[in-house]
């Protein structure tokens, strides 16, 4: 008697289970989770943008592996523990992958959620500490500090010449990654770092923090800030006559401070990992497409977040079936090539830890845009060269 | 009437026992939130509704209390001794606070309990090597409950269930007892009550001293709930839309921190969707419901009850009247 | 003592800014007992409002001149009539949580029905820099300073010297007595909202090349121009102009020789140093309480 009802329990959960499969969607779910108020607006709005025009592209070329890509999007205020409960409620939902939130003191507090729950989360964020936390489900849309800020202290040093240094710094997650990255990477260099002038998230007063700088006697500024800030940071420099270098990375000469500061950004030179005025064919198309739907030209956090669904699309496609965790582990190491995954903008390549390398660009702004100076390198071009197609005949393997 | 009321009891109570198992993860949370405001602003409503105290700093105590329990359980002591330590601080500090209460009427007074919240909230975000600084407080512990784990989202929501009804019925005893009245009394008249020999000082700085205690245990609460605390939601912002939870509830009502932190808690979450808009209606009504109710949502069944009477007085004055003249 | 000076200069500037919006903070409770919670609200509309006008092609000046119509009509009038003389009998906590409420839903109305974003705003000063003896003046800087006080000097001015003025004076001093000469009062408490709306649109052209508009750019202007209201002397014009000016020299100073992170805190251990001994303000009157 009990053998039949635990044949019946049995065969009862396998028809529900084929039952539960018959149900699959017929679409993947993605949660956008990203700042749309606060001080993080500008970031977030953009990336999300970027993330909605990509779905949008691979939707109308048939989806990823046949299904069409669902988003839902959700705003975290630029508040950590308001992420952190909208990740909770992606990971009820059942979402294949979670993008966002782009400000890294948010993320550092929701990974944990979509580490629990083992979902794949590509954000946007830029402290080196990101990554750094052992999490196998976190992925990086953009170059850590970890990976940029040699490239800066490089230039700061070497070719910009610069002996004393005075660094202006946001006192977040972000600003204070940068500041302990641009002393690691000035360390044994020429340069001398003079003053670090702390200023706030949200700040709008910087008439203190630039005479600060004035003061040091330093022979360029180091200004790491969010985007609002540097465009306030930027103004008061040129108010007060500041004619020194004004030195950044990533946001200092990102789109929207450029709109803000108007004049006042021109002469910024700042280390980029993504810019839309980079002489990249693939990149101007998208800064093509983006001004088509959006009317705006965007910043590189759009570069982000369109770059981000594409690499997790090769990625799904190289597995073959929607698998979180297969995915995951088939990220970790992967090299996507721009020729055969245009989406990705430029040949990339994610370490173990969910960090990316690629090209990077040297940036100037001019007449109110950005202008390349220098294309630098990936830190590993040996990857890309390996990922390329092996020759044909191979000798039998030694053992 | 009473049977009404009987009958709504238990079928809330029935809803809050039974109801979460079914519900998934985010919304067992967002009970839990609203639970822990409805402690916050219950506190808030003693020094405001029922004592007629201007406080607009209420999230420091809040902040007080999380940190408090935070930095305890990081050191490595429990959570059940952090949770009266942050009620005790609470406390004291409270008091601290009641005393420029003493010096200063009104509106003076407002701007003083928002001038000490800010500086709370400045020595939160500043002072990194106490408490993390902008950074935070990251992953928190939950605390068990005679080696139960209360780990779970549910498990923790019924503690704070617990936690609720405790400090809910806490607080009707104290409203009951001769002390509450003593605090009604300061809130109509102040003069007067000192005048029939009551110690208004001590008053006022009980109110406040009690309201902070609240507040600090909701605090200690948030803390296990979020994981996560940082100085961000301790600011002058989040005591104004305590304060505004108090008014819309109806200041002095016992349910109406229930119903106000409902309005400022669920319903947002609830109407996602329009978030922003969310904010522009509710601060729109709460612009109207001072010109039509400024005694708050729970005061409607009063005024339908009050226009009643009236009606019946007015007739019943123009029936004696008829009757007089025939 | 050149950096001081400069400091100086610079935090003149801001608390001129700051001494507008409290000048007209100190208007309404004067005139009509309301306490305006949304006064930074008040400065921020004015910045989109000139923004709006600036898309539509006009020029800053006009701009600023219809946002001044446009002002006087929405943060004055609709304001009085819609909000304060409903509630004026219900005494000071109403009004006090309605303005509240106004604020919330007038950054709300910015951020969900233009953008969460910040904006640039032209500035109406070239970036011109003087050097004096060594210390570097903007004339963003002196500009602003000197628009901000004749502002000030003037409304001072037209209180004092004109019929209309000493009507609101009496107004503010005695409701009833002033009603009972032959004033007339509602129009009076209207002028007084006016003479706040044309404040806070020209704090509005001052302040947001620097700040930026953005939603909640009202916020931290808001809070500055109470502290700097009460510690110049709530009952007491000139007081609010010194006021900000104490709080913007002292934010400034503190800033860069104490300690950045603490900035805010000036503006507050001033009030509340303020509060508990000298209660009036330091230019203001006491007032006495009716038992």
């Amino acid at each position: 008697m009990q053998k039949r009802n635990t044949l019946k329990l049995i065969a009862a959960a396998v028809v529900m289970a084929c039952a539960g499969s018959a149900f699959a969607q017929a679409t993947v779910k993605i949660a956008n989770i990203v700042e749309l108020s606060g001080a993080g607006a500008t970031s977030g709005t953009n990336f999300k943008n970027g993330v909605e025009l990509a779905v949008k592209e691979i939707n109308a070329a048939g989806g990823i592996l046949g299904k069409k890509i669902e988003t839902t999007t959700a705003d975290t205020q630029s508040n950590p523990g308001v992420a952190k409960g909208l990740t909770q409620k992606a990971v009820d939902e059942d979402v294949f992958a979670i993008f966002g939130p782009v400000y890294s003191g948010s993320i550092m507090v929701s990974m944990a959620e979509s580490r629990r729950a083992e979902i794949p989360n590509f954000t946007g964020g830029e402290a080196a500490a990101i990554t750094q936390q052992g999490n196998p489900y976190i992925f990086r849309t953009a170059f850590g500090q970890a990976q940029s800020f040699p490239k800066i202290g490089r230039y700061i040093s070497d070719v910009a010449k610069i002996r004393n240094l005075a660094v202006l710094y946001v006192n977040n997650d972000f600003g204070k990654g940068g500041l302990d990255n641009i002393k690691k990477a000035l360390a044994n260099t020429g340069t001398k770092i003079v003053s670090e002038i702390s200023t706030d998230s949200g700040q709008v007063d910087f008439s203190a923090a630039v005479l600060k700088a004035k003061q040091s006697g330093a022979d360029a500024l180091f200004s790491y800030s969010n985007e609002e800030e540097s465009a306030r940071i930027l103004r008061e420099l040129k108010k007060q006559g500041w004619n020194k270098p004004v030195i950044g990375e990533t946001t200092l000469t990102g789109q929207k401070v450029i709109e803000l500061a108007g004049d006042a950004a021109n002469g910024a030179v700042g280390h980029v990992g993504l810019t839309v005025d980079a002489p990249n064919p693939e990149i101007l198309k998208f800064k093509a497409k983006f001004y088509q739907e959006y009317k705006y030209i965007p910043d590189h956090n759009g570069l982000k977040g369109f770059s981000g669904v594409y690499v997790l699309k090769a990625a799904i496609e190289k597995v073959g079936k929607f698998d979180r965790k297969a995915v995951a582990q088939a990220l970790h190491g992967l090299v996507i090539s721009a020729k055969k995954n245009p989406g990705v903008l430029m040949d990339v390549a994610i370490d173990q830890n969910g960090d990316l390398d690629r090209e990077s660009y040297l940036v100037e702004v001019k007449n109110g845009k950005q202008e390349v100076t220098t294309i630098l390198p990936p830190v590993n071009p040996g990857l890309f060269a390996a990922a390329a197609p092996a020759p044909a005949a191979k000798p039998a393997a030694k053992k | 009437m009473k049977k009404f009321s009987l009958i709504a009891w238990v079928i809330a109570a029935a809803i809050l026992l039974a109801a979460p198992p079914f519900l998934k993860n985010y919304g067992i949370y967002l009970l839990s939130y609203w639970m822990v405001f409805i402690i916050a602003t219950m506190g808030l409503n003693l020094t405001v509704g029922y004592a007629g105290q201007k406080s607009l700093g209420h999230a420091a105590f809040f902040g007080i209390g999380a940190y408090v329990v935070a930095l305890m359980m990081k050191a490595g002591f429990s959570f059940w001794l952090g949770l009266p330590a942050a009620a005790l601080i609470c406390f004291v500090v409270g008091i601290i606070l009641g005393f420029p209460a003493l010096r200063v009427q009104t509106i003076y007074l407002a701007f003083a309990t928002l001038g000490f919240n800010t500086a709370i909230w400045l020595v939160m975000r500043n002072e990194e090597w106490l408490t993390g600084g902008t950074y935070g407080i990251n992953n928190i512990a939950r605390p068990s409950f005679f080696g139960y784990s209360l780990e779970g989202n549910l498990a923790y929501y019924y503690l704070v269930l617990a936690a609720t009804v405790v400090m809910g019925l806490l607080l009707l005893g104290l409203l009951r007892s001769p002390w509450g009245k003593a605090f009604t009394a300061l809130r109509d008249n102040p003069i007067r009550a000192e005048s029939l020999g009551i110690n208004t000082r001590s008053y006022t700085l009980l109110s406040f001293a009690i309201g902070a205690a609240y507040a600090g245990i909701a605090g200690g609460l948030l803390a296990s709930l979020v994981q996560f605390i940082e100085p961000a939601p301790f600011a002058v912002g989040s005591s104004i839309m305590m304060y505004l939870m108090v008014v819309v509830g109806g200041p002095g009502y016992f349910l109406g921190p229930v119903l106000g932190a409902a309005v400022g808690v669920i319903l947002p979450e609830w109407l996602r969707f329009a978030q922003a808009w969310y904010l522009f209606v509710f601060g729109s009504a709460v612009v109207l419901l001072m010109i039509w109710l400024p005694d708050g949502l729970l005061s409607i069944p009063d005024r339908i009850r009050a226009k009643r009477l009236a009606r019946e007085a007015s007739a019943a004055r123009a029936a004696s009247a008829m009757g007089a003249k025939a | 003592m050149t950096d001081f000076l400069q400091l100086l200069f610079s935090g003149l500037a801001t608390g001129a800014i700051y001494g507008l919006a409290a000048l007209g903070f100190t208007l309404l409770w004067q005139a009509s007992g309301t306490i305006n919670f949304a006064q930074g609200e008040f400065v921020m509309l004015p910045a989109f409002m000139m923004l709006a006008f600036m898309s539509f092609g006009a020029p800053l000046v006009a701009s600023f001149v219809l946002s001044v119509g446009l002002a006087v009509l929405v943060l004055g009038w609709m304001f009085k009539r819609g909000i304060v003389d409903p509630l004026f009998k219900h005494g000071m906590m109403p009004i006090v949580v309605a303005t509240i409420g106004l604020s919330i839903a007038m950054r709300s109305l910015i951020r969900a029905g233009y953008s969460a974003e910040a904006s640039p705003f032209p500035s109406m000063f070239s970036d011109q820099l003087y050097n004096i003896a060594g210390v570097t003046i903007t004339l963003a800087d002196i500009g602003t300073f000197v628009l901000a006080l004749a502002l000030v000097f003037a409304t001072q001015a037209f209180m004092t010297k004109t019929v209309t003025g000493r009507a609101m004076q009496a107004v503010a001093q005695n409701t009833e007595s002033a009603s009972v000469l032959g004033i007339n009062v509602p129009r009076m408490i209207f002028y007084a909202f006016a003479i706040n709306a044309v404040l806070a649109v020209a704090a509005a052209l001052l302040v947001t090349p620097t700040y930026l508009a953005k939603f909640d750019m009202g916020e931290s202007l808001g809070n500055k121009a109470f502290f700097a209201a009460i510690i110049g002397g709530f009952n007491n014009s000139r007081g609010a102009l010194l006021g900000g000016l104490i709080v913007g020299v002292c934010e400034n100073l503190a800033a860069a020789y104490i300690s950045p992170a603490y900035k805010d805190a000036v503006a507050l251990v001033i009030f509340m140093v303020v509060i508990l001994f000298k209660p009036q303000g330091l230019l203001g009157k006491k007032e006495e309480r009716k038992v």
